[in-house]
């Protein structure tokens, strides 16, 4: 056990102290994608190398060697002042490493650089309406018509896609090969004919995903991440990358400073919150769950830094921590009370409804990236050795 | 940067464990727990072959000088095998008392002996944590007067005393006026019971009479008793995905419906975490960190819950056998109960974690 990261991390946890310092009020108080100052401070953090860190400058990035410690650092620190690390959509979290493992250096040259700076946004069509859990039964599809993919069919669950200039897509281009070997995947326009995006306003109150309908969409044959039928093995590649943004403990931690500070300022017949054993009870519990997450973090973090196995501790990330985070959510609406069940619009509204929104958002995270049932037969399955259910007949 | 076990730390559990499984089957703990044996002189011997007594004493005085998280490694083992020794007060408590509050000759008395494994001592603490009845001991001077409830490693030599004010004091088992009544918990590993003080003289620690040392000791045991319960917990996990997958039913074997795979899947989603929580706060105490009783509280409050969560969930996968004695799956199940009320129930431990929080 050493807990320490030695001075050379120490300087650049320092220098970064320093530039928040600095800039930090440059930073937007809530992310709008295309908004002039949230385009000025990815700017801001790409200049300085906090941003697209370890992205090759050819490509628009800093060009530094990936780092997980300094990765870590820059996520405590933005975490910690509450200040924007930037932005961190589909495109910039998922189609950039994709880009930089797959791509021809053609696509790299052409997509990285607006999708780091904010410009090109991007959305996922992966799941569809009978394609969720089981994504590789995926049927839209494209038949080849000349240089053009005539792409059909429907994605659903995409967030972004009312707002995205781009989609990468997972399409059946070989209807005969076996369902894994038999899905491409394209990149193409959302101002391509024939697509067409309804909004899907889900419980929170927003339109954050949609309903994608393809209608005979044309997409140049080479307009595609790997070769033909290699799509599973490039998503694949990155749903690992999905799934390790679910449940990060350090905004675990802020929301939990703040549902403290909630019960501080919260009185119920003139005491306030903390003060009831009760609450405070559960606020303790919930404390325990994520010292031990944090600690669990902590452990991958140096496993990977050693190259040690943990796959258990890894696997369980995304069941436990959505699980966590809607429960804390759940303690600052029990503690609100009936001010708990207001919502958008409300006089009284506390934090503008933010406990309510996560409250519910969070459970749409616990069905989303793999549910939780799915999630425990991977544990299951890949993490204590247990056998798949048999197929039925 | 490196959280994580070192190759000396995987050895020390390998070989504790090794060793355990060797000569602690369940087989002797049956024997011990059926026949209430006062002690189980041939694992204890298994323990002192690794040096497990003289953990945390100094080489000076005859230990290895290791550290509060090679302890909490050991304590996993033993709850992990449900051994029949004494460790928590004997090994840790009673070590960690002499070096933090025992004058140099008093070190220089005991610490070898306690090294050698030629003295038990128990440790009578449980009074800080929230006292039952009238349970309280009082000293006047160096002449103690009350009652002790609880006391850990009971078939002990010595005892270590505190005070209602958190002064420590060592107490021999046959000193004049001390009663000793043993208590027969539903945990049949470990001796338990209650001293009765009828003005004993005992000989202070001078370096214990603010009371920090106490709650210190208190850290500690919390901290032991959660690692005992991972070790536990673990051990039943293990059990059952083993069980699973050899018991048919259907015509396919249980570990392959969902229901049984998602109840497993339950126990290690929150086993694993709390394994990285277990280190860290032995860590922690081990150099005495500022979030180190902060620590120790939610490890033994979060690890109670998840060992109770565990205990039950872990018998269910066995179905009937496992409500039975055939299997002895209760010696775990017992084990981690025992745990969990151990120097304050887990509602206790988030009580004082709020507190030391300023909450």
């Amino acid at each position: 056990m050493d807990l320490t990261v030695g001075p050379a991390y120490e300087a650049f946890r320092a220098e970064l102290r320093t530039f928040i310092a600095t800039y930090g009020h440059e930073a937007p108080p809530r992310v709008d994608l295309r908004a002039p100052r949230t385009l000025a401070w990815q700017q801001r953090l790409l200049s300085h190398g906090y941003a697209g860190r370890t992205i090759p400058r050819e490509y628009g990035g800093y060009g530094a060697q990936p780092d997980i410690l300094e990765a870590r650092i820059m996520a405590e620190e933005f975490a910690a002042a509450q200040v924007s690390p930037g932005l961190t959509g589909q495109g910039i979290k998922m189609l950039i490493p994709t880009l930089l493992h797959f791509g021809s250096e053609a696509q790299r040259q052409q997509f990285i650089r607006p999708t780091l700076a904010g410009e090109m946004i991007w959305c996922q069509g992966y799941s569809e309406p009978n394609a969720g859990s089981d994504l590789a039964s995926l049927r839209t599809h494209g038949v080849l018509d000349g240089d053009h993919w005539v792409v059909n069919g429907q994605k659903i669950w995409t967030s972004s896609a009312h707002l995205a200039d781009w989609m990468f897509c997972l399409v059946r281009t070989e209807p005969t090969a076996p369902k894994h070997q038999g899905i491409s995947f394209l990149l193409f326009p959302m101002t391509t004919p024939g697509i067409e995006v309804r909004p899907l306003t889900t419980m929170v109150g927003d339109a954050s995903f949609n309903e994608v309908f393809f209608n005979d969409v044309r997409v140049p044959r080479d307009s595609m991440i790997g070769q033909r039928g290699e799509g599973w093995k490039v998503a694949n590649t990155l749903l690992g990358f999905e799934r390790g943004m679910l449940g990060d403990p350090n905004v675990t931690l802020m929301r939990f400073n703040a549902l403290v500070a909630l019960m501080k300022e919260e009185t119920l017949d003139g005491s306030r919150l903390i003060d009831q054993p009760l609450f405070r009870d559960r606020l303790m519990r919930i404390q325990g769950r994520m010292l031990a997450l944090r600690a669990n973090d902590l452990r991958l973090l140096s496993a990977g830094l050693h190259e040690r196995p943990a796959a258990l501790a890894g696997l369980v990330v995304k069941l436990v921590g959505t699980e966590l985070r809607h429960e804390l959510e759940a303690l600052a609406i029990d503690a609100l009370g009936e001010l708990g069940a207001l919502y958008r619009g409300s006089p009284l509204l506390r934090d503008e409804g933010m406990w309510q929104q996560h409250y519910m958002y969070f459970l749409g995270l616990i069905i989303g990236g793999g549910t939780a049932q799915i999630q425990k037969n991977i544990i299951a399955e890949r993490g204590l050795g247990m056998p798949r259910e048999p197929k039925l007949a | 940067m490196d959280f994580g076990l070192s190759d000396e730390q995987n050895l020390l559990v390998d070989s504790v464990s090794r060793l355990l499984a060797d000569h602690a089957p369940l087989t002797r703990t049956r024997v011990f727990a059926e026949q209430q044996q006062a002690r189980a002189s041939d694992v204890w011997a298994v323990l002192l072959d690794l040096g497990v007594p003289g953990l945390l004493i100094d080489e000076a005085h005859g230990g290895s000088g290791l550290g509060v998280l090679e302890a909490a490694l050991v304590a996993q083992c033993l709850g992990q095998h449900v051994a029949p020794v004494p460790f928590v007060a004997s090994c840790v408590l009673a070590p960690l008392a002499l070096q933090l509050a025992g004058s140099p000759a008093q070190c220089a008395q005991w610490l070898p002996k306690l090294a050698s494994g030629k003295v038990l001592v128990g440790a009578a603490l449980a009074e800080l944590c929230g006292a039952r009845e009238d349970a309280g001991v009082r000293a006047s001077g160096d002449t103690l007067k009350g009652r002790a409830l609880f006391v850990l490693d009971f078939e002990a030599d010595v005892y270590v005393v505190a005070s209602h004010d958190g002064q420590l004091f060592l107490v021999a088992s046959d000193a004049a006026g001390l009663t000793r009544r043993a208590l027969i918990s539903i945990d049949r590993t470990r001796r338990l019971g209650e001293l009765l003080f009828d003005n004993v003289s005992a000989e202070r620690l001078p370096g214990s009479n603010d009371g920090r040392v106490a709650r210190t000791l208190i850290a500690h045991g919390r901290a032991m008793h959660a690692a005992d319960t991972l070790g536990a917990a673990q051990a039943m996990v293990d059990q059952a995905i083993a069980y699973a997958g050899t018991r048919e039913q259907f015509g396919r074997v249980i570990a392959s419906f969902q229901a049984v795979k998602h109840l497993c899947a339950d126990m290690a989603s929150a086993l694993e975490p709390s394994r990285a929580l277990v280190w860290y706060a032995a860590h922690a105490l081990g150099v005495s960190a500022d979030d180190a009783s902060l620590y120790a509280c939610h490890a033994k409050a979060h690890l109670a819950e998840v060992g109770t969560f565990i205990a039950r969930t872990a018998t269910e996968v066995h179905g009937g056998m496992g409500f039975t004695d055939l299997l002895g799956l209760h010696y775990w199940f017992k084990r981690i109960g025992l745990n969990r009320q151990l120097l304050g129930s887990p509602e206790r431990a988030r009580q004082e974690a709020a507190a030391l929080q300023g909450l």
